[in-house]
């Protein structure tokens, strides 16, 4: 039995550029976090609203983040939308684009689900004790909604990490691809490298993703 | 938008959603399974089949699919494991779910407050008996709306199964694509497919919600 491709991974630089493509993927997802976390509370807190309009309007907004493959919008993005607007869009920035546009949606949920939670008592407490609805939202709902999304907010990052492996499929040089480039150029070396390397990925992907949701667990049996 | 372009896709979109639903069911319904028996497993705390499960979940629950099927389809076959792509793609589905359904359920039978078990206990029913009849019927409830996101997550992940040469709805639009450049008849009829796939799954799995709620005890 061959070699299944543990040299070939060690062999010049191939190790340092999984890792490499491995940045990317979480560069990518770390930008459109921020975004989605940003944009994500003021979405859910909109979402709250009582006007049927803008009621409607998110609910439409979150179904077709919640039933329309990221992938799929990915192609919209990156060539459906150059193709009807004529613009240049790079593969990073369709990928960022594509990312915030469900992260928002995830989040605005989560935010809008923990403001419902806030038990309506703590409202009317605050309100009796003569708070204006500012004072209330600053010193008693925020930060219990704050505790609450946390957990959920870390998860959504693992979400988002998983979810960057697609951005392949636009060109993006991640480490998937890498990982098919290293693979192929030692195709006569080490034929059997395909195991070994994907195996790696498989790992890496792995390691990075599990201590962020340990954490996240974690916090939330915490604060709960 | 041109419109006989679309009536002479239509045929190969059939075909392909056809495939994407068939191959998106039995992922389903073989994650069901996994999931079921891997919430058992850690209900009833078996040992050391309580580690694989465990071991098994969070490598799983941790990795993309992409990445899973990858392992599947390319690496597999370098130490002698050859599985066809329609294979891999709902073994690789089913796996995934899996790991997702066992999460979903175990919260649900955790979720139903001791004091059942133990009236129940005290009525003289015995450990089948309380599992089936008490705990296993309101956990099954509880978990419809996860169960029911878990579907949807799935069948949307199907879309990755175009990269191990499984002809689905992503493979024939970029297929299309690549040979005749119908960019937005392709991707419109793509988006219309999925929504035409996904859309009375997400109804029917919230008139669903709706429906098992009798079943919960209290509130």
């Amino acid at each position: 039995m061959q070699s299944l491709g543990i040299d070939v991974l060690f062999k010049g630089t191939n190790f340092l550029r999984l890792l490499g493509g491995l940045w990317v993927a979480l560069r990518i997802s770390l930008v459109s976090v921020s975004v989605s976390i940003l944009l994500g509370l003021a979405v859910g807190v909109l979402m709250t609203s009582k006007n049927p309009i803008i009621k409607a309007f998110f609910r439409v907004y979150l179904e077709i983040v919640r039933i329309m493959p990221q992938m799929v919008l990915l192609f919209v993005v990156f060539f459906g939308s150059t193709r009807v607007f004529g613009w240049n869009l790079a593969p990073e920035t369709s990928a960022v684009i594509v990312f915030s546009f469900w992260g928002v949606a995830e989040m605005g949920d989560l935010v809008r689900g923990a403001l419902i939670s806030i038990p309506r008592i703590q409202y009317e407490s605050a309100e009796a004790l003569g708070m204006t609805e500012n004072q209330t939202y600053l010193y008693i709902i925020l930060p219990q909604t704050i505790r609450r999304l946390i957990p959920l907010s870390i998860n959504l990052i693992t979400r988002m990490i998983k979810t960057t492996s697609l951005v392949i499929m636009i060109g993006i040089v991640e480490v998937l691809k890498v990982a098919q480039q290293i693979i192929e150029a030692n195709r006569r070396v080490s034929p059997n490298a395909a195991f070994g390397i994907f195996a790696v990925v498989f790992l890496l992907y792995f390691l990075l993703c599990w201590p962020i949701s340990k954490l996240a667990s974690y916090l939330e049996k915490r604060w709960a | 938008m041109d419109w006989d372009v679309i009536l002479s896709y239509l045929p190969r979109y059939r075909e392909a959603l056809l495939l994407t639903l068939r191959i998106g069911w039995q992922g389903v319904a073989f994650s069901l399974l996994t999931g079921v028996l891997c919430a058992v497993v850690i209900y009833l705390r078996l040992p050391v089949l309580k580690t694989i499960v465990g071991g098994y979940i969070e490598l799983f629950r941790n990795t993309p699919l992409l990445v899973q099927l990858f392992f599947l389809y390319f690496a597999l076959p370098k130490i002698g494991i050859r599985i066809s792509p329609q294979v891999c793609g709902t073994l690789g589905l089913g796996l995934l779910g899996g790991a997702y359904m066992a999460e979903t359920f175990r919260s649900g039978l955790e979720s139903i407050a001791p004091i059942q078990t133990e009236s129940a206990e005290s009525l003289g029913m015995n450990r089948m008996q309380v599992f089936g009849y008490v705990l296993l019927p309101q956990a099954v409830s509880r978990s419809v709306p996860g169960v029911v996101a878990n579907v949807i997550f799935l069948l949307k992940e199907t879309s990755v199964f175009s990269t191990i040469s499984l002809m689905d709805l992503m493979f024939t639009a970029k297929d299309l694509i690549g040979m005749y450049a119908k960019t937005i008849e392709c991707l419109t009829m793509l988006v219309v497919f999925y929504l035409l796939m996904l859309l009375p799954v997400s109804l029917l799995g919230s008139l669903l919600e709706r429906r098992v709620r009798f079943a919960e005890f209290g509130d």
